[in-house]
This record gives structure tokens, sequence and C-alpha cells, in this order.
């Protein structure tokens, strides 16, 4: 059923990772993808998969879940490792029609999928551990320097918030919608692809009247309670950075320190 | 042949943390030719009750059957059982698409592949039931309509199916008194003069009273009560539970039977009330003035 798809994927829960700051989380997010890539030595990944496992385990957040949000990118990932199993020069170990399969690009393509994993997997636990809110509100806050070359960072954010907010909300019409127009016999299943585009339109039309319907008694909602933007708005709940951020990034901060030292002497 | 439900449970997005079990081993038999209505408070399970009836939902576990066919059956039986169970949704204004009244009524029809002279005909019959003139409407646009008249276009296109059931999600929500009363007057006569089996969803006791034969109470996805209105407003523990109140007339008369005034308390409107009360009177007057 359509209702069935989790969008923005938060998974509410009271663990570490989920009373962290969300500016906090995203800026030492950053630290660690970036760190993904410029290390790349096998001490380096051990240690950096060795600390998203145990992010993943300290975030209560159950492994199938997260290997699900891996899952649509298999594709990406196989067509990443066979390019570099076929293309990289090297010690040859198999011959397939006209590619050379070597030794080093077997390496190369596994570290770059273990890569591409591990940035996934570190991005999904932020979603994971954060509200939607939240993180448009972080990222509201973090855009805001930008402000003074022009970034509507308040805007942004807003948008963000509405569009999230109304998802769920559209899916869960276009679902009521399909099965209104099911009970009258509507087929969307049957026929080739243009037949079943076009019956598409007894859910589409419908859909599109409720969102601006919607859009429309928010926009009037909003204005009634006198919104005007984002200038000399506060805010309810203030975000505060207290003693566990602190203690995350002092921790990030001097792993990525041993890794930088580690790599500048060679090991 | 009725619709059965047979230790029906169904599960909302099972296997993920928002599991939720929207209805947990409901039995139930929908006779034919009867008025059912379905009662309960918010979040009961009502609306999933009614979708799995009509095949819109497959139970997670247990059957609904239908004449006897078994409706998440594949195959050409559970296909024309389906057919048989007209559906109106809760708001069903808001299904409507097309560019005129007539062709969103024989929209139905159409998906029946129906001769276009059955489809107009059809389509006369059902404007005519609902009270639209059909030369008058026919070409206008649905979104143009006021909200009453755009719920009696949504309620002639299932109409328009010709179902032996019909199944109507809170029929009457939102709409004013009058129109409110024209609907369930509709709903009667398509009971008495089409002879339709039909179950509707109602959060108001009157209603339910002057409309049903019978009237089944949901509670937290189960079957807490199951009887002719007239018994199920006595009922006060249960009707407290399913979050209703029973109808005024029978609050009013119950609380003069505590007052002490011999009435029969079965009063489903403000008439029936004041004639109960007047015989009580009459009675207590020729007892010589003993209370009780
Ligand atoms: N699409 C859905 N996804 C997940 N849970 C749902 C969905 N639809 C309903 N539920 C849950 O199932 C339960 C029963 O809902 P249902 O819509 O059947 O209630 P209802 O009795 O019709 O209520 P109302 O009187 O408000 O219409 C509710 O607790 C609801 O949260
Ligand atoms: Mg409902």
């Amino acid at each position: 059923m359509l209702t069935d798809i989790t969008i923005g994927q938060y998974f509410p829960g009271t663990s570490f990772l989920h009373r962290l700051d969300p500016r906090v989380k995203i800026v030492l997010l950053f630290a660690l993808i970036v760190a993904i890539f410029a290390f790349d030595t096998p001490g380096a990944y051990a240690a950096l998969t060795g600390l998203t496992l145990c992010l993943a385990a300290a975030s209560t957040v159950p492994m199938t879940l997260l290997f699900k949000s891996v899952r649509p990118l298999w594709w990406l990932l196989a067509f990443t490792f066979l390019m570099h199993l076929g293309g990289t020069p090297g010690e040859v170990i198999a011959r397939v029609w006209i590619f050379d399969l070597t030794w080093e690009g077997l390496v190369k393509g596994l570290f770059l999928c273990l890569r591409l994993v591990l940035l996934i997997l570190l991005s999904s636990l932020l979603t994971f551990t954060t509200s939607p809110l939240m993180l448009t509100d972080a990222l509201e806050r973090l855009l805001r320097p930008l402000r003074c070359f022009g970034v509507p960072a308040h805007e942004l954010a807003m948008m963000m918030t509405i569009a999230l907010r109304f998802v769920p909300t559209l899916i869960e019409e276009t679902d009521k919608i399909m099965k209104a127009q099911q009970a009258r016999g509507a087929d969307f299943t049957s026929g080739n692809f243009f037949r079943r585009l076009y019956s598409l339109t007894p859910i589409l039309v419908p859909l599109f009247i409720s969102a601006f319907r919607r859009a429309d008694e928010l926009a009037m909602a909003m204005e009634a309670r006198c919104y005007r933007g984002g200038n000399g708005r506060t805010r309810m709940k203030e975000m505060k950075i207290g003693r566990p951020d602190y203690a995350a990034t002092i921790f990030v901060v001097l792993f990525l320190a041993t890794l930088g030292a580690l790599k500048w002497s060679g090991i | 042949m009725p619709i059965e439900l047979k230790n029906v449970s169904y599960t909302y997005m099972p296997k993920t943390p928002f599991e939720r079990t929207a209805l947990s081993d409901v039995s139930l038999t929908i006779r034919e030719g009867s008025l059912t209505a379905l009662a309960g408070h918010t979040g009961s399970g009502k609306s999933t009750l009614v979708q799995l009836l009509s095949g819109l939902l497959h139970p997670s576990s247990g059957a609904v059957l239908v004449d006897g066919a078994d409706l998440s059956a594949k195959g050409k039986e559970a296909k024309t059982a389906r057919r048989k169970v007209g559906m109106v949704f809760q708001y069903p204004e808001h299904q409507l698409f097309e560019e005129t009244v007539a062709a969103d009524i024989a929209f139905g029809p159409r998906n029946q592949e129906l001769p276009p002279e059955e489809i107009e005909r059809r389509v006369r019959a059902a404007m005519e039931f609902v009270e639209l003139d059909y030369e008058t409407y026919k070409d206008r646009s649905p979104f143009q309509l006021s909200g009453g008249q755009k719920r009696r276009v949504a309620i002639a296109g299932v109409l328009a199916l010709e179902p032996k059931y019909l199944i109507l999600d809170e029929p009457a929500a939102g709409l004013d008194p009058r129109l409110r009363a024209s609907i369930l007057r509709r709903i009667r006569r398509l009971h008495r003069e089409k002879k339709l089996t039909i179950v509707f969803v109602s959060h108001d006791m009157a209603d339910i009273a002057c409309l049903a034969d019978r009237v089944v109470f949901l509670h937290d996805g189960r079957v807490l009560l199951d009887a002719p209105p007239r018994e199920a407003f006595f009922a006060k523990q249960e009707i407290t539970a399913a979050g209703l109140a029973p109808p005024e007339s029978v609050s009013l008369l119950m609380k003069l039977q505590a007052a002490g005034l011999a009435v029969d308390a079965a009063a489903f409107s403000a008439e029936e009330a004041a004639a109960h009360i007047q015989k009580a009177l009459t009675a207590r007057r020729k007892g010589g003035g003993r209370p009780c």
C-alpha cells in the first residue's frame, strides 16, 4: 500500500545521537564525510567503519532499517564495483570478453564501495535520529551567516519544512483518492503505457485540486497569525549546545586528528 | 446472501515501528436487505472496516465473503463480488475530476464498459435520485457546484454503478441540517425502494435511531455491541465507551424516569418523546397522582 512508504525516515528515540544538537550533528557528519574521502589507507577505513558501526549500534535504530536505506543504491554500488574491477590496469586475474579483471581493480572497487556504504549509513543515521523539523531548523541556523550574501536562509528552511510536512498528507490523500476511484472500477495496472498514463487523470486532478486548496488555506492561516517572514522572529524552543555536544565534537576532532597524524607519518 | 466477516483483523504498516492494529478479530454478518449503522469513537476502526467490506483493503487475517465469494481472492468470482459493493467515502466530493457532472457520474459505468445508452440511462437515474436536474446540471463543471451539490454528484457517481450493497462512510459529515436530513432521507429511500443492503457510518445517535435496523458499536477495533438501536441506546456503558451520547430525547426521558415519572424512554424524535410524556402524565392523573 502507498502509505507504507516512510519518508523523512525519522526513527523516534532517546539515544545519545537523538539528543545531540542537530547543528552539531550536521557539522560533524560533514567532517566525517570529508574524512572518508581524505583518508584512504586500510587502517583509516577500518577505524571509520568501526566508528560507523558503533554509532549505528548507539542510535538504537534497527539494523534492518539502516540497511534498507542502502538498498536503493544497490545498482550504483554494483556499477562502481564493476567499473573498477574491469577498468583498472594491473595484475590480471581473469579475462571477460574485452575486459581485464585485475587484482588492483578488485581492491579499489571494494574500497570505493565501502566508502559509499559508509557515506550512506552515516547520512541516514543523521536523518534517522533527527526529526525533519529539527533538521530544517538546524539548516536555517547554519545558513544564517550566508544571509549577507543574499541567501534567503529563513525562506529556504520554511519551504523545506512545509514540503516535508505535506509529504505524508499528500501520500495519504493519494491513497484515499486512488481507493475512491478504484471503488468506481478504475484500473491503474493494466493496458499499455499510454493507457496507464491516461488512467492517472482521475487521481491527479483531484490531487492537484486538493494540493492547491491546502496551499491556499495554509497561506491564509499563516497570514492570519501574522507571519511576515523571518525578520525578528524568535522561537519557542531555542537550540542549545550542551555538554554532550562538546564531548562529541572533541571526540570527532581527536579521532580525525589521529587519522591525520597517522596518514602524515605514513602508516 | 449476506456479507460475512470471519475473524477479520487488520494491521496498518505491519513490521515497522509505525505498526498499528486497527481491527482485531471482528466477526459480523450483514444480512441482505438490512440497514446497518456503524458507530464508534474516532480511530475505532470504522473506516477500516468499511474498506474491508468493499474489498479495498484485504484483511491481515480472516476473510470477507460477499455472497460466498472471498474478496481477497484473485480471479473472476472475486472481481464480480467486489463490483456488487458500492462505496461512498468520507468527503466523497474530493474525488470529482471530470469536466462535467454527467461525465464524472459516468466514470464508474464507463469502467464497466457498458453500452452508451445504458450509461446515459444510469446517469439520468442516479442524478434524478439525488435530486439534481439532468438537463440543468449535466454540462456544469463539478468544481463550480456548492459543497452539498458536489457531495450529491459524488454519491450519484457510486449509485450509477448500481451496486447491490451500498456502504457510506459518514455520508452527512460537514453538511448543514437541511442537507443532512435530505441525504438521510435518500438513504432510506434507497433502502425501501431499491431494496439495497446498506451499511453506513455515523456518529449521530438520532440519525442511527431513525434509519438503522441494527447498530454495531466499535471500540478499539473490536465489536462492543451489536443490537437493534432501540435496545442499543439503553446500554449506557457501551454507548459511553464508544464515545457517543444517547439521543437527546432518550436522555430527557431517562432523567424524567429518574425523577419518578413512569415514562417509556424509547423515543427517538421530539414528537415521539412528547407523546410518551403525555401518556405518562395522563396515566399518572388517572392513577390518582401517585408517583410511579
Ligand atoms: N493509512 C493508515 N496508516 C496507518 N494507520 C492508519 C491508517 N488509517 C487508519 N489508521 C489507524 O487505524 C485506526 C483506525 O482508523 P480508522 O480510519 O478506521 O478510524 P475511524 O473509526 O474511521 O475514525 P474516524 O471517526 O476519525 O473516521 C486509527 O488508530 C488510525 O490511526
Ligand atoms: Mg473514518
